[in-house]
């Protein structure tokens, strides 16, 4: 499991470049009109950390680096509910609207 | 296995970028995201050394049960600070998270206490200096979002030189950091980078807001990748960068809607000054007033009307309205398209949001270079709350602060309705030569009341 860490290095650097590149064709090619949407499921997904917090949250026992790890679970999961649900109810408002509706608000 | 789970999650991510490309596809875009999330947590919650169900259980509960709520009652127009504010908690758990490693190494097995890996501790402070940059730069957003805060740019004497200074301190504290390991270096870290986080966002305000959402957007991601690369985990890298491209494309492209290089937005200050280049004074120059019925009656008679949205129509609320009044108008046969300026609103999209809330169908909803062109075959221009995305100055003025900014060419449609409150300039602090031209017709009131008063005058 445990690689020279110059190696684990240039493989995480290999890992992000790549990202980064796909990152750039797939966000480019979104359309304009879903920008704010966007902005909110990068939001939930960056709470992705959430992993790293519950490594920290994991071991039994109460001690400092436990605390921070919860407190971390907390944040990140505020994030990945409320990022989520606020993304689901902005494109839920772009269904197309071929039926007329004609309840108002 | 736990490898091969990170990257289908990671894979779910990308899915989930890519499906926004089109509205249709979005929504199934969403829930590849929520899926990869799912795997994401339960493939961690199987690693041996994770034994606390409980805890971990009961605050992702608190987490989730705040943020729905958060969520679930949001107004659409509120949607800007409510970005901020999840941008700022995703730089503290960053903070966290890596405050957690540097405490218990062990549990992510990059060294001892005392004696943690140098590649870790350099990764590791860096996440951190992002993380707490992310956290109080988009606190401050909010603030000024939410106008808790004055929205206003804040500049003071040696401002870019203070902030070079604390940003060269934070790179010799991280260097003393890697040497000594110090808990109280650390610390000192956290609290440089939430200072430097305030002195970057504060001379930002007003109009340029979407860059600085963007940008913290970005910085969380990067944050995320700093936290990924400390840990060796390459979802969180991934995903990191994922977000950091996306969050640094949106300002890009914002930016590019103001015509300003994105250091120049970051620099900040604009509009805070009264800009002095009132060298043509409009005193003199007579505008053409109408209330609700006149512009319900130019409406009614023309073939096609271009609505043109921008803040204003959110603060007051107006979109609803807004849809009623070309709802008549469509009824009446007439044409009804609407423009919207890359940077009208406080983020990315805002416009379209708003309008699609409103029940507006987005086929109807164009882009500045979709429809730009179509202007001077328009017979009216129905602009609501926005007023420099469409100032002229903007092409002619070489000396004026937005020249060279993409504008909407209303002043090509055949005649021009401008809702807005009062005679005051835009944000840029350039008066409009728009206002005095006898194709103009101001209408001067709140956006909401006046589509109100419109739809009333057409349906009489």
């Amino acid at each position: 499991m445990e690689a020279h860490s110059s190696e684990v290095f240039v493989i995480g650097l290999t890992v992000f470049f790549l990202a980064c590149i796909i990152g750039y064709y797939v966000v480019w090619s979104v359309t304009p009109a879903l920008h704010s949407p966007l902005m909110g499921v990068t939001n939930a997904i960056s709470s992705v950390i959430i992993v790293g917090a519950i490594l920290a949250a994991g071991p039994q026992g109460f001690d400092t680096s436990k605390i921070f790890g919860l407190i971390g679970v907390v944040l990140a999961s505020v994030n990945i509910f409320g990022g989520f649900l606020v993304t689901y109810r902005m494109l839920s408002m772009f269904k197309k609207k071929t039926k007329k509706t004609k309840e108002k608000e | 296995m736990v490898a091969i789970l990170y990257l289908i999650s990671a894979l779910l991510f990308i899915f989930a970028l890519r499906g926004l490309s089109h509205p249709e596809s979005s929504r199934m875009g969403n829930i590849f995201g929520i899926i990869g999330m799912i795997i994401a947590v339960f493939t961690t919650l199987m690693f041996k050394s994770v034994l606390s169900y409980y805890e971990i259980g009961a605050a992702i509960l608190i987490g989730g049960a705040i943020g729905s709520f958060i969520a679930l009652r949001i107004e659409m127009t509120a949607l800007p600070q409510l970005v901020a504010a999840f941008h700022s908690l995703v730089g503290l758990a960053a903070v966290f998270v890596a405050a957690a490693a540097f405490y218990d190494p062990v549990a992510f097995s990059i060294g001892k206490v005392g004696s943690i890996k140098t590649a870790s501790l350099v990764e590791m402070s860096i996440g951190t200096f992002i993380g707490a940059i992310t956290f109080s730069g988009s606190v401050l957003a909010f603030g000024k979002l939410q106008g808790t805060i004055s929205g206003k740019p804040i500049v003071f004497k040696f401002q870019h030189l203070i902030n070079a200074l604390i940003f060269f301190l934070i790179i010799f504290l991280i260097v003393l950091f890697v040497i000594n390991q110090s808990p109280t270096i650390f610390w000192t870290i956290v609290i440089v980078s939430i200072l430097l986080g305030f002195l970057v966002v504060i001379p930002i305000g007003g109009a340029d807001m979407p860059v600085v959402v963007s940008m913290l957007n970005s910085y969380s991601g990067w944050a995320a990748c700093g936290i990924g690369f400390t840990l060796s985990n390459n979802l969180l890298i991934i995903t990191g960068a994922l977000v950091g491209a996306s969050g640094a494309i949106l300002s890009y492209i914002m930016s590019k809607g103001m015509n300003r290089s994105i250091i120049n937005v970051v620099l900040g200050g604009f509009g805070g000054e009264q800009d002095t280049s009132a060298s043509k004074d409009n005193s003199d120059k007579i505008v053409k007033q109408g209330n609700a019925e006149d512009a319900a009656y130019i409406m009614k008679n023309a073939d096609s009307v271009i609505i043109v949205p921008g803040y204003g129509m959110a603060v007051a609320q107006a979109q609803h309205a807004l849809r009623e009044m070309g709802d008549i108008l469509k009824k009446e046969g007439i044409e009804v398209r609407y423009a919207i300026h890359p940077v009208a609103g406080r983020m990315p999209g805002h416009m379209n949001v708003l309008l699609a809330e409103a029940n507006v169908p987005y086929e109807e909803v164009l882009e500045l270079d979709e429809i730009n062109h179509d202007f001077p075959m328009t017979e009216v221009s129905f602009v609501i709350g926005a007023n420099d995305v469409t100032n002229p100055a903007a092409k002619t003025d070489e000396s004026s602060p937005i020249f060279g900014m993409p504008i909407l060419d209303v002043e090509k449609s055949q005649s021009v309705l401008f809702v807005k409150r009062s005679m005051a300039t835009g944000y840029s602090g350039v008066d409009n030569e728009l206002f005095y031209r006898d194709n103009t017709t101001m209408l001067f009131g709140d956006a909401k009341k006046m589509c109100e008063d419109i739809v009333k005058s057409l349906s009489a």
